[in-house]
């Protein structure tokens, strides 16, 4: 069975149609390999196994019923611990809320529950999805599947661990400044992070809501196609959610691919970009010459600018963001406070770590009196400014092509410098900026064997053309196919 | 030296809506502590806003009342700040771009006596803005408390320039703001429910100085007594201080208005940071001129422009009309109830109004909308007595019966037959001779030149009729008569 864990939703949901499996057996055996494997990759925070497999019958009994919902019904699915259930833990992975229930639903949760998925587990991150390499963790740090002593990326790195582990089929994670993409390339998944409003966050631990939009990670861009299908669309908890139609993502990739312009932005191939990374993407681009795409370098002059923009936008709404938690209402309570300021001192300072901590600082800086228009107000045009790049960048090409991450998978506890930290999403952040769609594909292994990420950038609201690209690429390669030589000992010891 | 005293006002409204402001839940007051939440009233982890468009509505209807400029883009603020009865630490307000700009209250001053007119000030406002109103905490010997229910009830911020010199404009100003709301249908205004809530800063300086003084910001004026009792009191306090040689220090004071005192809540150093940014959680939002028409078409005549209008229209006292025209309820009953008798009547129908209906109504404990009495009865029953069908004592009585039964005057008159008789010209004059007879002395001195004389003779006359005789028919004959002894 260790085969099956591997395997992509449109291979499973084959064989769940023909009986071969049941949804039962299927969710038994990822709750078996997570409780013999998930102590050393450390993906999830907390698993129900009882409500899991719940939903699991239920599924089949729909099946039996002649009324299963689709290609997810029955599919177990894991979710960021940033992202609410009804009756689960909701964590953030932080020790504020280690002990939260969510009392409702995100609405990605209740269409995922709509489409039959099995909502398996709560997936490891970085505290409040701050950070790139899940080592901001307050219960513990995820590790690579592809070598354990590395870390899968993040701020969705329980994610992207959990399918590169096949301890799920598929997963959701968060994107606020690459959480998604980079983890992804790091763990040699798919990871597509939508545009701007078109999946809603009604539900989704706010970090910086500008920026902030859930996204599926998955084995193939065909699964992602599903996946978004399921999650996408207006909703009117939502009031930044997109009115649009939303197409059949999955039936859309098997239309012809269009002339592809593809655009190399000059600011993504620069310094501090691993060379086997580079040349890796050089591979991609040679590929996409070869099926006649016209290839042609561009420029996002404000590229630059990107990392600072982002750390003052995003750290000032996360400042406030972050203020509700304050053991008045839920969430770690100081158990020594002697007044209501008292109160709000040592919850804090006891419930947050300290990554948490230098953000809230810095954005509460940005926003103070007297400095709101020096960061601030200037973050915001600087923003607008890196937006007009990407736009008039598409006045030429339909779709960019840079790297996901500048290295690969680096050794836990390796970058202890923030700054050096936060240089892992400088590829990644002027989409959230702009508010693009993006995903990141695997194209190959470093030669000491770590996945290298592809990402390409698309046009706002434009995911059907995104991942038909994407998916042409995939085809023509068999990297997903790959697995990590620690999970297939796992699997057979 | 002379001083006058500034003032400006800040008054909150909550805005009458069934929802709250970002979140479907039932707004609402006196319901069981924390019972009108949900995940976003609450602030729960991954909540988020959805404006209520009922609460715009009702800001741009305030505005257009008041005369404002309705800005055709307004975007939501978030002003932060820790205090446990605020869920989010954050309140959605806006900072910038207030929905309303300018406008003006039209007050009426006290006038030079009960039945004149005062005079008229339009007092400058600054903006109108919308909010959310936070909880409410209750304080215990060892705890205090959270009930969330009041949390997330759209709130108006209503701030006037500093453009008020006296504790009685200040109270002429909330008691017209306060009408205005109500009229609009925007907020029932009750201060005792909080729906009400209003800050003053007052500052004074030597007259005709050209900057303004130190300014003090009096909080928890919770009725318009205690505004204008608050105001007065820190008028007296400042005038103190600056007598005494002292200096005036910014800061916040709470009123208490049982004791009549104030007290110092914070100073200036201590003042917040609100750190203000626009809310990435919700969109900016266009007012078109379509959707401003819509409204105004929806605004009611204001309290003053009805009663200019009542005067001119109806010829009325002064005195009836700042009676009738404060209650838009009332207006409209008086005015339903004219319509079906006659302009000429229309005196008659607003005292019957004021003076019975409103009577009956507080003994009663009811509101006008509960009355049975309909305005074309009331109509009814004032053409009953202009024709002289009924008495003003019988019609008296006739109307606590209609308020108690909803019976048409005319039917209890004729059930009750107390509708003054066909006159019988030969009867009635026998009866005034009968009366003149049997009174000598007020014979005497009615022809010594005591004209009240002639009442001693009325009521014999009444008796004799059983009560029916008309009595301004009574009266010409018993004239008549005495002019002839």
């Amino acid at each position: 069975m260790s085969e099956l864990v591997f395997q992509t939703i449109t291979e499973l949901s084959g064989r769940l149609a023909t009986g071969e499996i049941s949804s039962a057996e299927l969710t038994r055996t990822f709750i078996a390999r997570t409780k013999s494997l998930d102590q050393r990759v450390h993906a999830f925070n907390s698993f129900d196994a009882g409500d899991a497999l719940a939903q699991a019958v239920a599924s089949d009994e729909r099946r039996a019923a002649g009324q299963s919902r689709g290609p997810l019904d029955g599919i177990p699915v894991g979710l960021k611990d940033v992202i609410a259930v009804t009756g689960q833990p909701l964590t953030a992975s932080s020790r504020m809320l280690a002990n939260f229930v969510s009392p409702y639903d995100a609405t990605v949760t209740a269409r995922l529950k709509q489409a039959g998925a099995v909502l398996w587990g709560r997936l490891n991150c970085d505290e409040f999805a701050m950070g790139s390499s899940t080592e901001n963790s307050a219960f513990g740090p995820a590790a690579n599947p592809w070598d354990l002593a590395r870390v899968p990326g993040g701020s969705s790195g329980g994610s992207a661990a959990a399918v590169a582990a096949g301890e799920a089929v598929a997963t959701l994670g968060s994107d606020t400044g690459g959480s998604i993409r980079q983890p992804a390339a790091l763990c040699g998944v798919v990871g597509l992070k939508p545009t701007y409003g078109l999946v809603s966050r009604y539900g989704l631990v706010a970090f910086a809501s500008s920026l902030d939009q859930i996204g599926p990670m998955t084995r193939t861009v065909e699964d992602a196609a599903i996946m978004l299908g399921a999650i996408a669309g207006h909703d009117e908890n939502d009031s930044t959610s997109y009115r649009s139609q939303i197409p059949d993502y999955r039936a859309e990739l098997k239309r012809r691919p269009g002339p592809w312009r593809i655009g190399l932005p000059r600011e993504y191939f620069g310094e501090g970009l691993d060379p086997e990374i580079g040349a890796a993407v050089e591979q991609a681009v040679a590929f996409y010459r070869a099926q006649g795409c016209e290839v042609k370098p561009v420029s996002l002059p404000h590229t630059p600018y990107c990392l600072d923009t982002y750390y003052i936008i995003a750290t000032a709404e996360a400042s406030s963001n972050l203020a509700r938690f304050d053991g008045v209402r839920y969430g770690h309570r100081s158990k020594d406070a002697k007044d209501a300021v008292d109160l709000y001192f040592k919850s804090r300072s006891e419930g947050f770590g300290p990554e948490v901590k230098r953000r809230i600082i810095l954005g509460t800086y940005v926003l103070s009196s007297g400095y709101y228009d020096a960061f601030y107000l200037r973050a915001q045009k600087v923003r607008t400014l890196i937006r007009r790049d990407f736009l008039k960048a598409y006045e030429e090409v339909d779709a960019l092509l840079t790297p996901t991450s500048p290295v690969p998978a680096f050794k836990l506890g390796e970058k202890s410098d923030p700054l050096a930290l936060y240089l892992c999403d400088i590829y990644t952040i002027g989409v959230n900026l702009a508010g693009l769609p993006a995903i990141s594909v695997p194209c190959g292994f470093t030669r000491a064997g770590l996945p290298i990420g592809l990402q390409l950038i698309g046009q706002p609201f434009q995911e059907a053309d995104l991942l038909a690209l994407a998916h042409v690429y995939e085809r023509a390669h068999d990297w997903c196919r790959r697995r990590p030589a620690f999970a297939a000992v796992a699997s057979s010891g | 030296m002379p001083y006058e005293a500034v003032i400006g006002l800040e008054v909150h409204v909550q805005i009458k809506t069934r929802s709250k402001i970002f979140t479907r839940v039932a707004a609402g007051y006196g319901q069981p502590e924390n019972t009108l939440t949900d995940p976003v009233v609450l602030a729960l982890p991954g909540s988020l806003p959805v404006m209520n468009k009922a609460a715009l509505d009702a800001i741009i209807k305030a505005g257009l009342l008041l005369g404002c400029e309705i800005a055709p883009v307004c975007k939501w603020d978030r002003k932060n700040y820790f205090y446990p009865d605020s869920p989010k630490n954050y309140q959605i307000s806006q900072y910038d771009q207030p929905i309303c700009l300018g406008g003006h209250v039209e007050i009426e001053l006290p006038g030079p006596a009960r039945n004149v007119m005062g005079e008229h000030k339009r007092i400058p406002l600054t903006r109108i803005h919308l909010e959310e109103d936070v909880g409410k905490l209750n304080h215990f010997a060892t705890d205090s408390l959270v009930d969330y229910n009041r949390a997330g009830t759209p709130l108006m911020e209503i701030v006037s320039e500093p453009a008020l010199h006296t504790a009685e404009e200040a109270f002429a100003y909330l008691t017209s703001l306060r009408a205005t709301m109500i009229y609009g249908g925007i907020s029932d205004c009750d201060m005792e429910k909080g729906q009400l809530r209003c800050d003053a800063n007052i500052s004074i300086r030597p007259v005709g100085a050209a900057t303004l003084g130190t300014k003090v910001e009096l909080k928890n004026l919770n009725s318009i007594s205690y505004v204008r009792d608050g105001i007065a009191h820190e008028i007296k306090r400042q005038l103190g201080v600056l007598e005494r040689g002292g200096t005036i220090v910014q800061e916040t004071r709470d009123y208490d208005g049982l004791t009549g005192t104030s007290q110092s809540l914070r100073s200036k150093e201590m003042a917040h940071d609100y750190r203000y940014f626009p809310d990435p959680d919700l969109m900016p939002v266009q007012v078109d001129e379509g959707w401003k028409q819509r409204l105004r078409a929806e605004c009611p005549e204001l309290p003053f422009d009805k009663q200019r209008r009542f005067l001119e229209q109806y010829q009325l006292p002064y005195t009836l009309t700042s009676v009738l025209v404060w209650d838009r309820a009332l207006a409209d009953y008086f005015e339903a109830a004219v319509a079906s008798a006659d302009t000429s009547q229309a005196q008659a129908v607003g005292n019957w109004i004021v003076n019975d209906l409103l009577r009956e109504l507080g003994s009663a404990k009811l509101q006008l909308a509960e009355t049975k009495v309909k305005p074309a009865q009331l109509a009814a029953l004032v053409k009953l007595v202009e024709s002289g069908t009924l008495r003003t004592n019988t019609a008296k009585e006739v109307f606590v019966e209609m308020f108690a039964s909803g019976e048409a005057p005319d039917a209890i008159a004729t059930r009750r037959g107390l509708n003054s008789a066909p006159t019988d010209a030969g009867e009635l004059e026998q009866w005034c001779r009968d009366a003149i007879a049997g009174n000598p002395k007020a014979l005497a001195e009615f022809n010594a030149g005591k004209d009240s004389a002639i009442n001693a003779f009325k009521g014999p006359v009444m008796k004799a009729a059983k009560g029916k005789a008309d009595p301004k028919l009574v009266d010409a004959t018993l004239r008549r008569l005495l002019a002839t002894m």
